[in-house]
């Protein structure tokens, strides 16, 4: 441009290299996906006869937001919140009271082998089910109600938190382990003094999101008999009362919009 | 070609950034702005592009007031200012030559710079830049594989593909060793004068400030407190800068500098 | 300094009297809250049951052994469906959640208003568990594979979006500002200066999704939104446990392949 005459020597053309270099690999990426895109919406047998004869519920599903209702169900309504609050806060405490003796298992550097082998055999088998599978088969062994539901969210805990208190544990200093074993301390001095404090401020912002994420959870393990406010959606939605299942939908957003607010503003607090 | 007229720009913090600033830039001139962290240098070379708004006084650039332009004639505006930046700010993600035509996106739509389809004078121009800087084999490299003193020569080509009038250097050097400092400034300063090119070079270095520029401009809180000649910068008047430190050992070695020239 | 003086003589203490107290009160008023809810979920339970638990467990246990292997001809089919629920359900999430965070994040966002609807419809989908969206869209589409994919879909959106618009908010604002000083439109803007930053995210968080995804549409079937949830439920129901304890081997090793793939396809992405 600024020196037409030796422009000529440069190449005019250019184009970016693909993100997968081997030709024959991307186009068999894309056409294997595109086969599979194809097959997998083919069985999910799209029938819009029954879509458009569930539009006419969407419809009363959605009109029923507006009012929703409080108050005919009210008794029932607050009880089955309360049982939700109470059961996410005993089954975060119990869940991480567990999830501490996992955690320092499963982390490399604490433990010997075969605990660290065992422990992150705990974590893996919490991690793989669903709190709802937890909560079914609890349900049979404790029966409805409650119980069932804390048992099945403290086990569901211990995956969560256990796995990320070992991260830390693994990912801490190294050099600040070393100064205070140095001292002459023994184990337990040693994890309270070095290990604690680094993982601590963490490790307390996570057990907040915990406990909204149990509280979540607990809206769904009553639809299988664990008891708290999911029970009472599930019931509602059964005798089709819309507008009761509205009123319960807004508290759970309400109450998780509330400790989101609440746990990122003790997050900063802790650091 | 430039002139600044007490420009000024208070922050929303209340921090008075530059305090009536005025000069007059001419044509084809490298102007080195140093001074303290925190003078207001950055602030200055923003307000040029306006990627800061200044808050009063104009800035005019070949006759045209930059300060008021609207949105689609300040792009148009920004197309012949190019920009090189403290460390580099390339789009490490993206490679060396979209980063190098990334400079044209002022002349090209969205959908040919979306599918990268730029125009072949702009490939050329670019190749050539790239070979002037001595990174053609680098093109197709990712910006993030490269080096410092390789990552600021490929934002050098950036600025340049522009095909500016003017160019706003902003701490070239600010990351780089010694010796690709040097490099660097050199070869900023050859490419201003093959192409007649305008510049205001903010440095923190002093004597690569003397250097490499026609003329120093010092600011301390955001005023202007020295302009004139590099070889004016006596303790005196860097003691007014920077304030009360002993100066005579940076002029000597601006001395010795000179010396081993031949390096690049 | 939280010294005190015993006597005449400097202690050093961690902590001043005033700040002992209050770690005191809040140690009590935590126990105490934690008391309470004890108090309020076993007055709820029947003891009975939990004490025979044991007896129970074992019992459950020696009917699910051996699995029902013949039973896995029924099951290619629901783990087919499974993982397109999961699937597709990703895509739709990723497809929205896309442009929600870029409406969201501070730095990209149009104005307040927008700002402030993307984070409603981020909260609402990550409050509502993706079996709750089940059980209303069974309700509307009527069981099967549809009602779970778009209840998988909207659960997702909140989540990724959530993500991806705090790493929209983390970019580095200078790469952004040289794309700026160029003379680029606001469009150009966003694809050179923006996307290439946040395109590893986005990728990373949808691979990341997917994985979780399996894992929840596992149990969709529990209120009709199909998948191998479905067989789940019935075989509980009709107490068929070696079927049941198929299922669960089959979901493990579901887990674990999809969490396997994840993991590879992430490593050669990022």
């Amino acid at each position: 441009m600024t020196d037409s005459s030796e422009t000529g020597s440069y190449p005019s053309s250019w184009k970016k290299a693909p993100f997968i270099k081997n030709s024959f690999v991307r186009w068999l990426i894309i056409v294997g996906g595109a086969i599979y895109l194809a097959a997998a919406l083919g069985t999910m047998n799209i029938d819009l006869e029954r879509v458009k004869e569930g539009l006419p519920r969407a419809q009363r599903f959605l009109d029923s937001f507006f009012p929703p209702n409080f108050s005919d169900n009210r008794g029932v309504l607050w009880e089955g919140i309360a049982e939700s609050i109470w059961m996410a806060i005993i089954s975060t405490v119990a869940g991480i009271a567990l999830s501490i003796p996992v955690g320092l298992g499963a982390a490399r550097n604490l433990a010997p082998a075969w605990v660290y082998l065992f422990c992150r055999g705990v974590i893996a088998a919490s991690r793989t089910f669903p709190e709802i599978i937890l909560a079914i088969f609890a349900v049979k062994l404790f029966g409805f109600g409650p119980f069932a539901g804390f048992v099945a969210l403290s086990l569901g805990t211990i995956g969560f938190y256990a796995k990320l208190l070992a991260e830390d544990i693994e990912n801490s200093s190294a050099s600040q382990a070393e100064a205070v074993k140095a001292t002459g301390a023994n184990w337990f001095q040693w994890v309270n003094y070095s290990i604690q404090p680094q993982v601590m401020p963490r490790m307390i912002g996570l057990s907040i999101y915990r406990l909204d994420i149990n509280f979540r959870e607990s809206a769904v393990v009553g639809i299988v008999g664990g008891g708290g406010i999911g029970a009472t959606l599930n019931t509602s939605f059964s005798r089709y009362e819309f507008d009761t299942a509205a009123a319960i939908l807004i508290i759970i957003i309400l109450i998780v919009m509330c400790m989101e607010y609440t746990s990122s503003f003790f997050r900063k607090w802790v650091q | 070609m430039l002139q600044l007229a007490e420009l000024t720009k208070k922050y929303n913090t209340g921090e008075l950034a530059l305090k009536g600033v005025t000069l007059e830039i001419p044509k084809g001139q490298v102007l080195a702005l140093i001074g303290p962290s925190g003078a207001g240098k950055s602030t200055l070379i923003r307000c040029v592009n306006r990627l800061v708004q200044p808050t009063s006084g104009s800035v005019v650039l070949k006759g045209t007031e930059l300060t008021k332009l609207s949105s689609s004639a300040l792009r148009k505006a920004r197309r012949r200012m190019g920009m090189i930046f403290q460390e580099y700010a390339l789009v490490e993600r993206l490679t060396v030559m979209e980063n190098v035509l990334s400079g044209r996106l002022g002349y090209v739509g969205f959908w040919r710079s979306y599918f990268r389809k730029f125009p072949s004078a702009d490939i050329q121009e670019a190749y050539r830049l790239l070979d002037r800087v001595g990174l053609k084999h680098m093109a197709d490299k990712r910006a993030d594989e490269l080096s410092g003193g390789q990552r600021q020569r490929v934002g050098i080509c950036r600025a340049l593909i522009q095909n500016p009038d003017l160019l706003l250097v902003d701490e070239p050097t600010a990351s780089l060793d010694p010796k690709t400092s040097r490099q660097i400034m050199r070869l900023i300063q050859e490419l201003c004068s093959e192409r007649g090119l305008t510049a205001i070079i903010n440095i923190h270095d002093v004597f690569l400030a003397q250097m490499f520029s026609q003329r120093v401009v010092g600011l301390e809180l955001g005023s202007v407190v020295y302009d004139g000649k590099p070889e004016g910068l006596t303790p005196e008047v860097l003691t007014r800068i920077y304030g009360e430190e002993d100066w005579s050992a940076t002029i000597k070695s601006t001395d010795e500098d000179d010396e081993d020239e031949e390096e690049f | 300094m939280p010294a005190s003086t015993n006597n005449g003589i400097e202690t050093w203490r961690l902590r001043t009297s005033k700040e002992q107290w209050i770690r005191w009160v809040c140690w009590l008023i935590g126990i105490a809250v934690i008391m309470y809810a004890w108090q309020m979920i076993s007055e709820k339970t029947v003891w009975f049951f939990v004490t025979d638990a044991p007896t129970q467990a074992a019992d459950i246990g020696s009917r699910m052994v051996p699995p029902k292997w013949s039973y896995m001809n029924k099951l290619w089919k629901p783990v087919w469906d499974t993982i397109n629920i999961a699937t597709i359900g990703t895509i739709i999430a990723m497809a929205i959640a896309v442009p929600v965070a870029f409406a969201t994040a501070r730095n990209t966002t149009p104005n307040i208003v927008v700002r402030t609807i993307g984070l409603f419809i981020i909260v609402s989908s990550r409050s509502v568990n993706s079996l709750i969206w089940a059980l209303i869209l069974v309700f509307i589409l009527g069981p099967g594979v549809l009602a779970g994919t778009i209840a998988i879909g909207l659960r997702s959106v909140g989540f990724c979006a959530k993500l991806i618009y705090e790493s929209i908010e983390e970019i580095d604002h200078t790469q952004v500002e040289a794309i700026e000083a160029t003379g680029a439109s606001g469009p150009q803007k966003m694809i050179f200066g923006i996307l290439p930053q946040v395109l590893p995210t986005i990728a990373g968080v949808g691979i990341y999704r997917w994985d979780i995804n399996i894992r929840e549409s596992t149990i969709l079937g529990l209120v009709g939104a199909g998948g191998i949830g479905l067989q789940l439920n019935g075989s509980l129901n009709t107490l068929a446990w070696t079927q049941v304890s198929l299922i669960l081997i089959v979901i493990l090793v579901t887990v674990f392949i999809s969490e396997w793939v994840s993991a590879k396809v992430r490593g050669a992405i990022i």
